[in-house]
């Protein structure tokens, strides 16, 4: 894979202000005002800020994986995927280079809101942290094949209303506004199979110096397998290629 | 005439086929281009002259036939860096400026031009720093243009490169294709203007309903579908001494009624006068160029269909 190449994905990315808004801008503001507003308050026994923190990066980096794979879509519309197959760069580094930028992109999100978190008084350990970010980076696996998978399926006018759609339900469901749809029975046994649930839960696990529970990353490593083989369908469909 | 050496290093299509549903799009196609030619493939609408250039690019599958690439497949002539192309339907990418977007694709390829010798060759050089998404279609077409170039490649495929151009920009981008022809690159592009294929191509292939009807040197095939039809009524000349006339390139009947194709109307009418006293009802038309592939295709019972369904 370029370097040169990825350089200027990440260049595109940061000037679209869309996304820049609703990957950093929009969950930053959220937890400025929700946040600092519940400054003291505690939510399933965790200090709201640190509860919050961990829901509005789950919010913000699942937008930005999301859509960022499925800015596909616009490139595929645009005729351009098919000038990149001309060249010497395969498919896979095409999708490398995507995912690469899902997740700086994602990591400028963690960055911005764990520094927030700290200015409403989040104190984590070291390996706290660590755990934290790197539960995040995890949990969003399954969410950067749905944009790639995304990428394939829509086109540039269903792009904005679906991945805003879709990433809004997956964070209303896991809890990240703040709230839990159901605590109990079978709809929150529903909500635990939800690769969200488990990125807003990143933030009261790693206060408790663990990881997920076994259920969380067969949640995660589900969805993945689920969502790969979709999404080499997709693709191969898209380009005709057996 | 290319030489066997040449044969392996070129461009090879050998009964090269393919279908979409019922409509053959390619049937049968078989081409040699030797490196350092400018061949274009002419042919109206649906004649499968994107579907071919989709095939040597490796881009679609024939269903029989292959593709030989300076002796390699598509697919490795592609990951080698020696093809560059120009798609028909392909916009430019945002959020870049138009250098940017000229790097990002240089940095792909193996042995690129350097981009300011790319833009400047594409004539884009002058707004290089604009952004991609504020360009006058020609100007995007120039762009679009140094991406292909920047490849360095050893062949060039432009499928209908200037479609979407006016006079001026047809006349420019062509000025551009020149100094590329000039360095060596081997170009294959696709038209449907016979001017076009005239003024740029040393060999121009004609393509119609998948078939190649004519491949020879430029000014052959325009003299054969750049003609006049004449028709008149002519009830006992011999089709073969019709044919003979000078300016007539072929003799056809219907009934008493004799289709002559014309490379030259003019000689070929003051001929027909002086040997044929008893002429009537005399008609020249000029052949269009869609009339002209019509009247090469022999067959009839063809599945043609609108270019919309080849692509």
């Amino acid at each position: 894979m370029s370097s040169t190449y990825v350089r200027y994905e990440i260049l595109r990315n940061i000037r679209n202000w869309r996304f820049v808004i609703f990957a950093v801008l929009w969950p930053l503001t959220l937890y400025f005002i929700v946040g600092g507003t519940n400054r003291h308050a505690a939510f399933e026994g965790t200090a709201f800020p640190l509860y919050f923190m961990a829901a509005m990066t789950a919010v913000g980096t699942m937008t930005g994986v999301v859509a960022g794979g499925a800015r596909i879509a616009v490139e595929r519309q645009a005729g351009w995927t098919r000038q990149l197959r001309i060249t010497p760069m395969r498919a896979r580094s095409y999708f490398s280079a995507k995912l690469l930028c899902g997740y700086l992109m994602a990591l400028l999100t963690i960055v911005v809101l764990c520094l927030s978190g700290t200015i409403l008084g989040v104190r984590l350990s070291a390996g706290a942290w660590a755990t934290l970010i790197g539960l995040v980076l995890v949990g969003l696996i399954p969410f950067a094949v749905m944009g790639i998978l995304f990428g394939h399926l829509l086109n540039s006018d269903s792009l904005t209303p679906a991945v805003g759609g879709l990433t809004t339900v997956f964070a209303l469901l896991g809890g990240a506004y703040g709230f839990e749809i159901a605590t109990s029975g079978v709809m929150h046994d529903v909500i635990k199979g939800l690769p969200s649930y488990w990125l807003v839960q990143a933030g009261k696990t790693a206060l408790g110096g663990g990881t997920w529970p076994a259920e969380g990353w067969l949640v995660i490593a589900a969805w993945t397998a689920v969502l790969v083989p979709l999404a080499v369908l997709a693709y191969r469909r898209d380009t005709g290629r057996a | 005439m290319v030489t066997g050496s040449a044969v392996s290093a070129g461009i090879v299509l050998s009964h090269l086929s393919k279908s979409y549903g019922t409509v053959r799009a390619v049937r049968d196609v078989d081409l040699m281009i030797a490196p350092g030619e400018t061949v274009a493939l002419l042919g109206p609408n649906g004649a499968g002259k994107s579907t071919t250039i989709d095939m040597i690019l490796g881009l679609s599958r024939p269903d029989s036939g292959s593709v030989s690439l300076f002796g390699m497949s598509p697919a490795e002539a592609v990951a080698a860096g020696v093809v560059g192309g120009m798609l028909q339907t392909g916009s430019l990418i945002e959020h870049l400026t138009v250098r940017e977007l000229v790097d990002m694709v240089a940095s792909l390829y193996p042995r690129p031009l350097k981009v300011d010798d790319a833009l400047q060759l594409a004539g884009a050089g002058e707004f290089a720093g604009r952004p991609t998404t504020k360009l006058s279609g020609g100007q995007a077409q120039r762009v679009r243009f140094a991406v292909a170039m920047v490849a360095n490649p050893d062949l060039l495929l432009l499928d209908e490169p200037t479609a979407a151009l006016d006079v001026e920009g047809r006349r420019e981008f062509w000025a551009s294709m020149r100094a590329v022809a000039a360095r060596g690159t081997t170009v294959i592009f696709a038209t449907h203007y016979l001017e076009e294929a005239d003024a740029f191509a040393d060999r121009i292939v004609l393509l119609t309903r998948g078939r190649v009807v004519a491949d020879g040197p430029a000014t052959e095939v325009k003299a054969r579908v750049g003609g006049k039809t004449i028709r008149a009524t002519l009830p006992l000349a011999g089709l073969a001494q019709l044919a003979a006339l000078p300016g007539v390139l072929s003799a056809d009947r219907h009934g008493d009624t004799v289709i002559l194709a014309a490379s030259n109307a003019e000689t070929a009418l003051r001929a027909l006068l002086t040997e044929f006293a008893d002429i009537q009802d005399i008609e020249v038309r000029g052949a269009g160029l869609e009339e002209a592939f019509l009247e090469l295709t022999a067959d009839g019972d063809d599945v043609s269909a609108p270019e919309e369904a080849l692509r």
